[in-house]
């Protein structure tokens, strides 16, 4: 079994490096967006505003951060049920996805998906999948259809560690892995799948790791909590997948700070253990980076108070919303915009 | 005009799409070298390339997901499940992806794809090879399901749903691949949701589907020439969308319905016809609404027991006497 304390510490990059300071601001905007929206998102479930269920990222920011910066305009991105993170990373605004939590009109599908099936073409972000391991083949049916024009974009498909066990997963890596496709597999093992830990019920200790040899696919498992190795292995499975190489499979370690969903106090976690993981909370680790590189901490804040207050301009937009109105309720089940079956 | 098989009909309507549109890819197991399982797409490969006619490994999942993640970003797939029956290890891309995908995001993305399979029984396959599971796909919001029983049909009806917008199931049936039938020359291309009088008559009106077809035809011949009953003859062709008007619109000339069922009796397609004639024309009615079907039974292999288990020709022709005569 994997020891969790085993997640390798950040490491000291050199100054001026290849990632520079533009980029790393944008990596530390992303991460303090999804962190503001989602301890938001929880606020408004303790107020009884956002119905419905709701899967948290908080504790794996660095992840989407990481994949969506690294992201050109063109990929696409594929998540779960755990996705407002990936969704907000890819650009879309904090009132499409809190409106969506929250069943409003304003909502990015006006309260007709509801938080677990967030999808905004136009940002690349090509759906949230509610069945685990569903979209792992259509990221792949996505990538075909780009390897057969000739587009030169990459299909990005997130999943969680219990997600590896599931017949879809395994279709699908050998599946791109014959076809070299352009799609990169991430797999954000937060060491649990909804209560029971992943190690309990998986035969090797890397739940997506250990089975990338048997795609014929390198081993990589990375900090998910430092959104530079997060960022920089991106770029490398991006460039690969661009220039025909086919798809890699990423293996992030991470841990959610909170619990499976809305509901879940996480009790199930031993003593500590959450405790340990905050230490490596990847904003934190973000914020001794960019100190590390020189960033003021007035720059920090600027960044943090910024978004704090779109996140609050965002909120009070959706509580002003109002509830979707009655005639989308059998709009859009056919293409024609309807729902009629007979004549 | 040439004769053509069912089986030849669908590399020829899969050829004539492939050909109009370079969007329309197809994959599946055994597919492409060997031509299918039932050699319904010899020459694909040979004709659109292995980067448009892809031999899959054994992977429905992998195959209807990939179908669908090629649908929403621009390509027009086909996809063919070598047997309908393994819609069941791949039933969520049916009945939870393809068909809610639009409607969860207010229209915000699209699924233009066509699912072919291998549907029905008469080959002794036994009960995991044989089954008629229209009905598993007709129950679901945002599917369209369609079901040929000629090879002209094969033809237009496939084109059709190659260009519709909309998720396409399309099964064909494995006991028509090798009957024939005459088709024209050129583009065949016919309208999803649209049934088809086969044979007009007044006394009493027949709804059949694909391999049942053939069969409801010559019940109406025997019936006409035995007891003269005089049967309209109905191919209903789209289960979803429904032409519910030139059903209703026999009922309201024969005052008669019965339904030639292939699938298992309980929630099949007939049942759902059935309500809405029940519904609509009730006062049009001069007798009972009659279903003829398999019943609520898994299907048996050896030849003698699925022959006598599937709605015959003579079990029709009692029926439809007998309820007339009551
Ligand atoms: C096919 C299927 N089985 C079970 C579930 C219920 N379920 C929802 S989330 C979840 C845990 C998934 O764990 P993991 O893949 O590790 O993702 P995480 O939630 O940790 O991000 C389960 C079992 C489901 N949605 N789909
Ligand atoms: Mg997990």
């Amino acid at each position: 079994m994997l020891d969790k304390a085993t997640a390798k510490p950040a490491t000291k990059t050199a100054l001026n490096d290849d990632i520079g300071e533009a980029t790393r601001l944008e990596l530390y905007r992303s991460q303090v967006n999804i962190r503001e929206c989602e301890q938001r998102a929880y606020d408004l479930f303790l107020q009884n505003l956002v119905k419905g269920t709701s899967h948290l990222s908080l504790g794996q920011e660095a992840i989407a951060a990481g994949f969506a910066t690294a992201m050109k305009k063109g990929d696409l991105s594929f998540c779960t049920y755990r996705g407002h993170a990936h969704t907000l990373a890819r650009g879309v605004p904090f009132e499409k996805v809190l409106g969506e939590l929250m069943q409003r009109d304003n909502g990015l599908m006006r309260g007709k998906g509801g938080s677990m099936h967030l999808m905004s073409p136009e940002h690349g972000v090509m759906g949230s999948y509610a069945i685990i391991g569903a979209h792992l083949p259509i990221a792949c049916g996505a990538a075909w259809r780009a390897q057969y024009k000739g587009h030169g974009d990459v299909s990005v498909c997130f999943f969680g560690d219990g997600t590896t066990n599931i017949g879809a997963f395994h279709e699908a890596l050998n599946f791109a892995a014959i076809w070299k496709l352009p799609v990169v597999f991430v797999c954000e093992n937060n060491f649990y799948m909804e209560y029971t830990p992943i190690g309990d019920v998986t035969a090797v200790p890397n739940p997506a790791g250990d089975r990338a040899s048997a795609y014929g696919l390198e081993k990589i498992v990375i900090d998910g909590n430092d959104a530079d190795v997060v960022y920089r292995t991106a770029q490398k499975a991006f460039e690969k997948a661009r220039s025909g190489g086919g798809p890699s499979l990423i293996e992030c370690l991470t841990y959610r700070h909170s619990g499976h969903s809305r509901a879940d106090p996480a009790k199930y976690r031993p003593e500590g253990e959450l405790e340990k993981w905050k230490e490596r909370d990847p904003i934190k680790i973000y914020r001794e980076r960019l100190k590390h590189f020189g960033i003021g901490d007035d720059v920090i804040a600027g960044i943090d108070a910024e978004v704090k207050r779109t996140v609050d301009e965002a909120t009070e937009a959706c509580k002003a919303a109002p509830n979707p109105p009655m005639d989308i309720l059998t709009t859009d089940v056919y293409a024609d915009g309807g729902f009629a079956w007979r004549n | 005009m040439a004769e053509l098989t069912y089986r030849d009909a669908v590399a020829r309507g899969i050829a004539q799409e492939m050909t109009r549109d370079p969007d329309v890819v197809f994959l599946g197991e055994d597919v492409a070298k060997a031509g299918g399982v039932f050699k319904a797409t010899v020459g694909l490969l040979d004709q659109f390339g292995p980067l448009r006619v892809r031999d899959t490994p054994i992977s429905e999942q992998a195959i209807l997901g990939a179908a669908m993640g090629a649908a929403m970003t621009g390509l027009k797939p086909i996809a063919e499940i070598m047997f309908s029956d393994f819609f069941a290890v791949c039933f969520d891309y049916i009945a939870n992806e393809f068909p809610k995908s639009r409607y969860m995001t207010n229209g915000q993305t699209k699924c233009p794809l066509v699912v072919r399979t291998g549907n029905g029984a008469g080959s002794r396959f036994g009960a995991q090879h044989s089954q008629s599971v229209e009905n598993w796909c007709m129950m679901i919001p945002g599917l369209k399901v369609v079901a040929p029983s000629s090879p002209v049909d094969v033809i237009g009806l496939l084109a059709a749903s190659v260009r519709d917008p909309d998720p396409v199931i399309f099964l064909e049936h494995k006991s028509l691949y090798p009957t024939k039938g005459e088709v024209p020359d050129g583009e065949i291309l016919d309208t999803l949701g649209t049934a088809k009088i086969l044979r007009p008559g007044r006394d009493a009106t027949i709804l059949a589907l694909a391999l049942m077809v053939p069969r409801a035809l010559a019940a109406a011949e025997k019936l006409a020439a035995e007891h003269g009953i005089d049967c309209e003859v109905i191919d209903v062709r789209s289960l979803v969308p429904l032409d519910t008007q030139t059903i209703l619109g026999s009922v309201a000339k024969t005052h008669r319905a019965f339904s030639v069922e292939e699938n298992p009796r309980l929630c099949g397609w007939g049942a759902e016809i059935m309500s809405i004639i029940a519904d609509e024309a009730f006062y049009d009615l001069d007798g009972p609404l009659v279903r003829i079907t398999t019943p609520h039974c898994p299907l048996p292999a050896a030849d003698i027991l699925e022959d006598a288990i599937l709605p015959t020709v003579d079990r029709i022709v009692d029926r439809v006497r007998k309820t007339l005569n009551a």
